[in-house]
C-alpha cells in the first residue's frame, strides 16, 4: 500500500502529480475538440444539416446530465425540446424579437414546464422514472395538438423568423445563422460540463451510484433529481429553440415520443456518462439520417432499431466511453481502477445496486 | 465504557414504543421498546433475520413503521424522512459497505460535511468549493486513521479501511446518536480490534447502538445489550446478565461459535 | 343513460385488451425483470397477423384466436434467447432501451412491407350486429371481447394460482426477492414466460383487429398507455395490471364520449394522481418510505 504522510497532502494540494496533469488535460482536450469540430462543421456538411448536429448534440447531452450524472432515464424530453421549441417559435412570430431572446424565452418555459413533471417523476426511481417521464411526454404531444391556436396542431407552426438585429445575411443564409445561433449551444454544453463539475454534480454521482448512502449522509434525494431534471430540460429547450428557428417551422414530431428515443440512442451510442459522448452519437444519427431519407429509404426506423440494438447487446459504453476506456487502460497498464461511471455500474451491478433496482416500487428500497 | 459519561448522563435520548414493522403478512420487527440513555453505548444483538437491521432501518427513517413511535432527544421522529433524521442528529453506517468506488476518502468527508452546509445545490460553480470542508475532513479521517489514505479512491482499498471510512462518513455528521451495523462483520482480529478501539474513542461525547454477531466486542464495548429473536425483544440487560440468561442460552444454543 | 351504458361497453372492451396486454407486461417484468417496451409492437403484430392471416391464407378470426398468440409466442421465444437473454443480469434499462431497438424495427418492417394506412378487417362470423340488453343496444363483438377478456384473464390466474409453473412464476412476480431466497429456479421459466407474455400481447391484438385500425404505429400509443396503466395498477402486481387496465378502458371511453377534447389526456392526469396519491401504484406493495 503506497502511503504519503498527510501532512504533505496538506501542504501541496495543488502539486501537479501526473495524474492531475492528465485530468487537466481531459477537462480541456474534449471541449476543445468539441469546439473546433462545431467551427468547421458547417463548411463540412450541408449548414442546416451542422445546425441540426449541434441542437441535437445539446439535446443529447441534456440527457446524458440525468442518466450518466444523475442515474435516470428520462424517456419524455422531447416534451422540453419540443415546447421550447413552440413557445421560441410563437415568440418569434408574434413579437418580434431576436431569435436568441426567444429561444431564451422558450427554454425558460421548458423549464417551468418541468417543475410539475418533475416533481411527480422523480417520486419514482429506475424503470419507472423512464416510463412515467415518457407518459407525461405523451401528454405533452396530446396537449400541443389540442392547443392547435399556438401550435397549429397538425398544420404546425409555420413561418418562424431568423429576426437578428436587422443583419441580412444571418437572417436569410443558414451559413450564417449558424455562426449566429452557435454561441447558444456552447454556452448550453459549457453549462452542462459545469453542472457536472460542481458541487451539485458531485452530490448528483453520489445518488447516481448508491442513493440511500447519499440520503443518510442528510441529502434530499428527491429535491437533487428535480432540479437536475429542471436543468437538462432547461438545455433541452435551449436545443430545441434553436431547432425550431434553424428550421422555421414546429412540428409535432418535436412531441412526438420517437424524438424522445432518438436523443436516447445518440446519448447510448456516444456513451453514456461521458458528457461529450452525446454530440457524437448525434452527429452519427443526424447524418446517417440525412443520408437515407436523401438516398429514399423508407424504413429508417429499422436502422436507428438495429443501431439500438447493437449498442445496448455489445457496445454498452458507446463510442466515446469505449475510447475513455481504452485511453485509462493504455494510462495505467491495465491495472486501474475500471471507470466508475453509469456505464460500468450498469454492467456490473454491485449487491447494493441490484437490490435497488430489483422491484423498486416506491423510488426506494430500504437498505441492508 | 465511559464511566465519567454515564453519570453525567442518564436521560434516554432514544425511545422507541412498539415499534413494529410487517412486511406483507411477514412481522420483522414486533412491538419493540426500546429505551437508549444519552452517552451510553447499547448493543443490539440477536440470530441472523431477527429484525436487526430492519429496526435500524426505522429508527433512521428508511422504513416508516407499521406501528409505535420513535422519539428522539424528546421529539417524535415517526416517519421523518432519512435526510431530516439525519439532520437532528442520527447518523448510520451500513452493514453493507457502501462507499463510492470512484471518489477518495476525502472527497467522500466532503460530501458529508457539505451536506448541512446546503452547498451541494451550487451548481453553478466548480467543484473547488468543496475544498474549504479540507481540514475537517483530514481531521475526520486522521480520527480513524486513514489520513495517509485520503487522495486514494476507495474502490482500492482493503475491507476494513472502507468500514473506517464509513465510520468517518458517520461522524462527519457529528451525529448525537451513532447506529452502526455489524461494524466488525467479515474483519481479521487485528481488524476488529482496531475497530473496538476506534468505536470506543469516538464514542466520548455521543451515544452508540451498533449490531453485532461477535460476542468479544459486545462484551468490550457495550453498556447494555438488548437480545433480538424473531422481531421481538427476548432480553435486555448488562452483558453479563444478557449471557448468563436461560433464554438466551436456549435461543443461541447450536450456534456455536457465539 | 343509454349512452352511458354504451359509454361503458366500449371502455370495458378496450379495457379487456388494455388487461390483457398488461397482464403480459407484469408477468414478463416479474419473472424477468424485463419491462418490455416492444409489447406495443407485438400487440400490433397480432393485429396485422390476424388481418394478414385472413387476406392470404383466408383464416378467419375464430382460427387466428388461437393461431396468433402460437405464433407470437414462438417469436417471442425466438427475440428471448437471441437478444434479451444477454441483458438479464444487467440494470433493466438496457432491456427496455433493447426492446425499444426491437419495436422500431418491428414498426418500420411491417410499414415498409403493408404501408401506412390501415389493413382492412371485418366484424368476425358470428359476432355481428348489436344486442339487446334491457333497454340499450350494444355491439355483439364489444359484449364478447369483455367477456372474453375477463376469461382469458382468469385462466391466466387459476393458471398461476393452481399449477406448479405458475405458482413459481407469480411468486417471481410478485415477490422476486422471497421467490430467489427460497431458491426457485426463475431461470428455467424465463424464456416461456417472455413467450408467454409476447402471446397475452398477441391475444389483445387478434381482439383490437375488429374494432381499431389495424396500422405498423397502432401499438406505438398503446405501448404508452400500456405504461400508464402499470403505473397506475402497480407493476409488481397481477391483479393491478388487470384493473387498471379495464380501469384506464373505461376512462378513456368516458373521456371520448363527455370530454372528447381532453380525452386522450385524462389517463396521464389519471397517472398523476395515482403517483401523488399512491406512488406505489393502486394494488404495488407499499413497503419502504
Ligand atoms: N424489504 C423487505 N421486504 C421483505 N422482507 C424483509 C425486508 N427487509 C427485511 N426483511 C425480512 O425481515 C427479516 C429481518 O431482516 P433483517 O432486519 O435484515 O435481519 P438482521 O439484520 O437481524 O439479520 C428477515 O427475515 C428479512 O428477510
Ligand atoms: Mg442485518
Amino acid at each position: 500500500m503506497t502511503t504519503s504522510p498527510s501532512s504533505a497532502v496538506r501542504t501541496f494540494p495543488l502539486a501537479p502529480t501526473p495524474r492531475s496533469r492528465w485530468r487537466v488535460a481531459r477537462l480541456i482536450m474534449w471541449p476543445t475538440i468539441a469546439f473546433v469540430a462545431l467551427l468547421v462543421l458547417p463548411w463540412v456538411v450541408y449548414p442546416p444539416i451542422a445546425m441540426d448536429i449541434a441542437a441535437w448534440a445539446l439535446f443529447a447531452m441534456s440527457i446524458d446530465l440525468l442518466l450518466g450524472f444523475g442515474g435516470v432515464l428520462s424517456f419524455g424530453h422531447a416534451a422540453y425540446w419540443g415546447s421550447s421549441a413552440y413557445l421560441t417559435g410563437w415568440v418569434a412570430v408574434n413579437t418580434g424579437v431576436p431569435f436568441p431572446v426567444a429561444i431564451l424565452i422558450g427554454a425558460l418555459g421548458a423549464m417551468v414546464l418541468a417543475v410539475p413533471i418533475g416533481m411527480l417523476s422523480v417520486r419514482r426511481s429506475g424503470i419507472y422514472f423512464a416510463m412515467v417521464t415518457l407518459a407525461f411526454g405523451q401528454m405533452i404531444y396530446f396537449i400541443a395538438n389540442q392547443l392547435s391556436v399556438i401550435t397549429g396542431g397538425e398544420n404546425g407552426l409555420q413561418g418562424v423568423p431568423k429576426t437578428f438585429f436587422g443583419i441580412e445575411a444571418v437572417e436569410k443564409e443558414s451559413f450564417f445563422f449558424y455562426y449566429a445561433a452557435i454561441p447558444i449551444v456552447v454556452l448550453g454544453a459549457l453549462a452542462a460540463w459545469r453542472i457536472v463539475h460542481s458541487p451539485f454534480g458531485r452530490v448528483l454521482s453520489g445518488i447516481r451510484d448508491n442513493p440511500e448512502r447519499v440520503r443518510a449522509l442528510g441529502y434530499d434525494v428527491e429535491r437533487y433529481k428535480l432540479i437536475a431534471f429542471v436543468l437538462s430540460a432547461g438545455l433541452a429547450g435551449l436545443a430545441g429553440g434553436v431547432y425550431a428557428v434553424s428550421h422555421g417551422f414546429v412540428s409535432l414530431q418535436e412531441v412526438d415520443w420517437t424524438t424522445s428515443g432518438k436523443v436516447v440512442l445518440m446519448t447510448v451510442l456516444g456513451g453514456i456518462g461521458t458528457l461529450w459522448g452525446g454530440p457524437i452519437g448525434a452527429a452519427i444519427i443526424v447524418l446517417l439520417e440525412d443520408y437515407l431519407a436523401s438516398a429514399g429509404f423508407e424504413g429508417i426506423g429499422i436502422v436507428t432499431g438495429l443501431i439500438f440494438i447493437v449498442c445496448v447487446v455489445l457496445f454498452r459504453k458507446g463510442i466515446l466511453g469505449t475510447i475513455l476506456a481504452f485511453v485509462d487502460r493504455a494510462r495505467t497498464g491495465g491495472r486501474g481502477m475500471p471507470r466508475f461511471g453509469r456505464a460500468d455500474r450498469l454492467a456490473a451491478p454491485d449487491s447494493v445496486t441490484a437490490t435497488n433496482t430489483a422491484h423498486d416500487e416506491e423510488g426506494n428500497h430500504a437498505p441492508r | 465504557m465511559h464511566p465519567d459519561d454515564t453519570s453525567a448522563a442518564g436521560d434516554v435520548i432514544l425511545h422507541a414504543k412498539g415499534l413494529t414493522k410487517t412486511f406483507r403478512d411477514f412481522t420483522a420487527v414486533d412491538a419493540v421498546d426500546l429505551s437508549v440513555k444519552r452517552g451510553t453505548i447499547h448493543a443490539l444483538v440477536g440470530p441472523n433475520g431477527a429484525g436487526k437491521t430492519t429496526l435500524f432501518n426505522l429508527l433512521s427513517g428508511f422504513l416508516k413503521p407499521s406501528g409505535g413511535t420513535i422519539t428522539f432527544d424528546g421529539r417524535d421522529i415517526t416517519g421523518m424522512q432519512p435526510e431530516n433524521i439525519a439532520h437532528l442528529g442520527i447518523a448510520r453506517s451500513f452493514q453493507i459497505t457502501s462507499l463510492f468506488e470512484k471518489l477518495t476518502a476525502l472527497q467522500h468527508l466532503e460530501l458529508a460535511l457539505g451536506s448541512p452546509t446546503g452547498v451541494g445545490f451550487q451548481f453553478w460553480r466548480s467543484e473547488k468549493r468543496l475544498a474549504r470542508f479540507r481540514d475537517r475532513a483530514m481531521d475526520l479521517l486522521d480520527q480513524v486513521g486513514m489520513a495517509s489514505l485520503a487522495d486514494r479512491e476507495v474502490g482500492h482499498f482493503a475491507y476494513g479501511q472502507k468500514r473506517a471510512v464509513e465510520l468517518a462518513l458517520a461522524l462527519a455528521l457529528d451525529p448525537q446518536l451513532l447506529l452502526l451495523d455489524e461494524p466488525t462483520a467479515g474483519m481479521g482480529i487485528e481488524d476488529v480490534e482496531r475497530t473496538i478501539e476506534l468505536v470506543d474513542r469516538i464514542s466520548a461525547g455521543r451515544t452508540v447502538v451498533f449490531v453485532d454477531h461477535n460476542m468479544h466486542v459486545v462484551g468490550t464495548l457495550a453498556d447494555r445489550v438488548t437480545v433480538l429473536q424473531q422481531g421481538a425483544i427476548l432480553v435486555e440487560g448488562s452483558y453479563d446478565e444478557v449471557r448468563n440468561d436461560e433464554k438466551v442460552i436456549t435461543a443461541y444454543l447450536g450456534q456455536a461459535n457465539v | 343513460m343509454d349512452a352511458f351504458i354504451q359509454y361503458t361497453a366500449q371502455g370495458l372492451a378496450a379495457g379487456g385488451f388494455y388487461a390483457l396486454a398488461a397482464l403480459g407486461l407484469a408477468v414478463i417484468f416479474g419473472a424477468l425483470n424485463v419491462v418490455n417496451f416492444a409489447h406495443g409492437a407485438f400487440y400490433m403484430l397480432g393485429a396485422v397477423l390476424t388481418a394478414v392471416l385472413l387476406d392470404v391464407a383466408g383464416i378467419n378470426f375464430w382460427v387466428a384466436l388461437v393461431l396468433v398468440p402460437v405464433i407470437l409466442f414462438g417469436f417471442g421465444i425466438i427475440i428471448e434467447r437471441l437478444l434479451v437473454q444477454w441483458l438479464l443480469g444487467l440494470d433493466n434499462l438496457y432491456s427496455f432501451l433493447l426492446t425499444f431497438g426491437i419495436s422500431l424495427v418491428l414498426v418500420d418492417v411491417i410499414k415498409i412491407r403493408y404501408g401506412v394506412s390501415g389493413l382492412p378487417y371485418g366484424q368476425p362470423p358470428g359476432l355481428e350486429g348489436l344486442i339487446r340488453i334491457g333497454a340499450v343496444q350494444l355491439p355483439v363483438y364489444q359484449v364478447f371481447v369483455f367477456v372474453f377478456s375477463v376469461l382469458v384473464c382468469l385462466g391466466v390466474w387459476l393458471l398461476l394460482a393452481k399449477t406448479r409453473v405458475g405458482v413459481i412464476v407469480r411468486a417471481a412476480t410478485e415477490e422476486p426477492e422471497r421467490a430467489r431466497a427460497l431458491g426457485i429456479n426463475v431461470g428455467l421459466w424465463v424464456t416461456p414466460v417472455f413467450g408467454f407474455g409476447v402471446a397475452l400481447a398477441g391475444i389483445a391484438g387478434v381482439l383490437a383487429a375488429p374494432f381499431r385500425a389495424i396500422t405498423a404505429t397502432m401499438g406505438s400509443s398503446f405501448i404508452i398507455i400500456l405504461f400508464a396503466i402499470v403505473v397506475i395498477g402497480g407493476l409488481g402486481s397481477i391483479l393491478g395490471s388487470v384493473v387498471a387496465g379495464f380501469l384506464v378502458g373505461l376512462v378513456e371511453a368516458y373521456g371520448q364520449g363527455y370530454a372528447s377534447t381532453f380525452s386522450q389526456i385524462i389517463i396521464f392526469v389519471l397517472m398523476a394522481v395515482v403517483i401523488l396519491v399512491r406512488p406505489a401504484g393502486l394494488f404495488g406493495r407499499k413497503e419502504s418510505a
